[in-house]
């Protein structure tokens, strides 16, 4: 378990050159990998193109009271980035002049962000449909100061999203830090006492899954199946749906991956599970992510790797739907995370279950 | 490198077979992949069974394969270990109740 950010460490991963050369030279032994630019070719998918923007996902800052091990934004209690009221102020600008139906905020721990609930107030009056927080769980339990978020989420029927690696404490504290199981589901319990998660609530509480190592994330149907059963045996919480994510080999999962030797069988389980009826929905196609001092990106993990829009338009104080939509979407060979198996965004599989291959 | 009989990246190959049988390896693969779909018994619990014999036949490449398999079904290290010492019980099971057809054969020839 990490204790400190690669940034802190002072890490050559920290740096999103020293990724991309790792992603586009691989390190392999045996075979090389194709690229994504080909793969996606062979079923002429490329240029990957921008569709009408329906979700904006903004990254309100990198600061976290976890240091997870598979952090894809080496997120952690030392990272100062930071998003402003005044870069805040320019989003709601776009999401009231935009057509995205959905606000997504992510981070880092969002709700360290100083004007967090300034920002959720004046977000929420502006007609999105589903208005999500990712929450990390642990955050409701950090300090006195966040106890009342389940209250605070229930006032402007936020959609919490919740990251919870596995039902049992083993494979959660692995991931995310020894106590994080115990806080968490003292924190799903919370929200469901306030109503969050109950089968007929329009209290919105989604589990994310991603795998606790360098392996792919199973069916996502049958592991909702089975987090729902233990989760309500062994600790009396419901939620909603489950949402099955793929590690991408970005930060921190892919020092792990290097550091682990599994860089290479992981590279390619990704290809060997590549399905290209999952390219068609890739989250970047519908999704701007934002980044905390404004700038645009085409998802939350070319922000990591400093992959900025193609398009003139850079920052969100330029914002024109227009000239960002049918844009060419960058990417690298980190998107065959996107593409394995039943696909991969930050709201689940990108195809539903019967045209997955498990 | 030093040289050893498996190599893990010959998984990886394992689809290779049809090369000089494509008939016979296609079926193979069909016949595969309908044993471990959904059926009355679930994928995860299949995965667990293959685990085992996984064990018992003591094929690495099979081993490795369900491992990950087993990990990727949510499946702890316990009920992974618990599934190993099902298929150790029957195949040691299995070699010791011969034991009563070796019992039958000596009384009869030294009755
Ligand atoms: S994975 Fe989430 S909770 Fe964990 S360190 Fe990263 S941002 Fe924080
Ligand atoms: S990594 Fe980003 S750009 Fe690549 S496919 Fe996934 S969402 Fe799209």
């Amino acid at each position: 378990m990490a204790v400190k950010s690669l940034k802190k460490q002072g890490s050559d991963l920290a740096q999103s050159n020293k990724q991309l050369e790792i992603l586009s030279n691989g390190i392999f032994q045996s075979g090389e990998l194709p690229t994504f630019k080909n793969k996606i070719s062979e079923t002429n998918q490329f240029p990957l193109k921008a569709k009408k923007l329906e979700i904006l996902q903004i990254n309100v800052g990198y600061m976290c009271n976890q240091v997870c091990d598979h952090c894809h934004v080496d997120a952690g209690p030392d990272r100062k980035e930071i998003m402003t009221r005044d870069t805040m102020r320019q989003c709601l600008e776009v999401i009231k002049n935009s057509g995205a139906h959905t606000l997504d905020l992510t981070g880092g721990a969002p709700e360290m962000n100083p004007d967090f609930r300034w920002f959720v107030e004046e977000a929420a009056k502006v007609g999105i449909k589903d208005f999500i927080v990712r929450s990390n769980l642990t955050i409701i339990r950090a300090n006195k100061k966040y106890y009342d978020l389940p209250e605070f989420f229930k006032k402007h029927n936020v959609h919490v999203v919740s990251s919870m690696p596995h039902w049992t404490r083993g494979k959660t504290d692995k991931q995310r830090g020894d106590g994080v199981f115990d806080k968490s589901i003292k924190a799903l319990q919370e929200l469901n006492a306030v109503g969050y998660g109950m089968p007929n609530s329009d209290l919105r509480l989604d589990l994310v899954y991603n795998p606790s190592g360098a392996f792919l994330p199973g069916d996502q149907a049958s592991m909702e199946k089975d987090f729902k059963k233990a989760l309500l045996e062994d600790f009396n919480i419901q939620f909603h749906n489950l949402f099955a994510i793929t590690n991408l080999p970005i930060a921190r999962f892919l020092d792990y991956l290097i550091a682990s030797e599994n860089y290479e069988d992981y590279m390619f389980s990704l290809v060997e599970a590549y399905n290209p009826a999952a390219v068609k929905n890739v989250m970047c196609t519908n999704t701007l992510s934002i980044s905390w001092d404004g700038y645009l990106f085409d998802c939350d993990f070319n922000q990591m790797l400093e992959l900025p829009v193609n398009s003139k338009v850079k920052h969100i104080s330029e914002y024109n739907e227009e000239l960002l939509e049918g844009r060419n979407i960058v990417i690298s060979q980190h998107c065959y995370g996107c593409t394995a198996g039943a696909g991969s965004s930050c709201q689940g599989n990108t195809i539903p279950a019967e045209a997955g291959i498990s | 490198m030093s040289k050893t009989y498996y190599d893990p990246a010959d998984l990886r190959k394992f689809g290779n077979i049809t090369e000089w049988s494509e008939e016979l390896g296609n079926k193979f693969f069909e016949y595969y992949g309908k044993v471990f779909e959904e059926g009355a018994l679930t994928a995860r619990e299949k995965s667990l069974i293959a685990l085992a014999v996984a064990h018992t036949e003591q094929c690495p490449y099979c081993i490795d394969a369900y491992s990950k398999d087993t990990l990727q079904r949510g499946v702890t290290k316990e009920e992974m270990m618990e599934a190993i010492h099902v298929g150790a019980a029957i195949k040691s099971g299995a070699t010791l109740v011969h034991g009563v057809q070796m019992m039958n054969k000596v009384n009869k020839l030294d009755g």
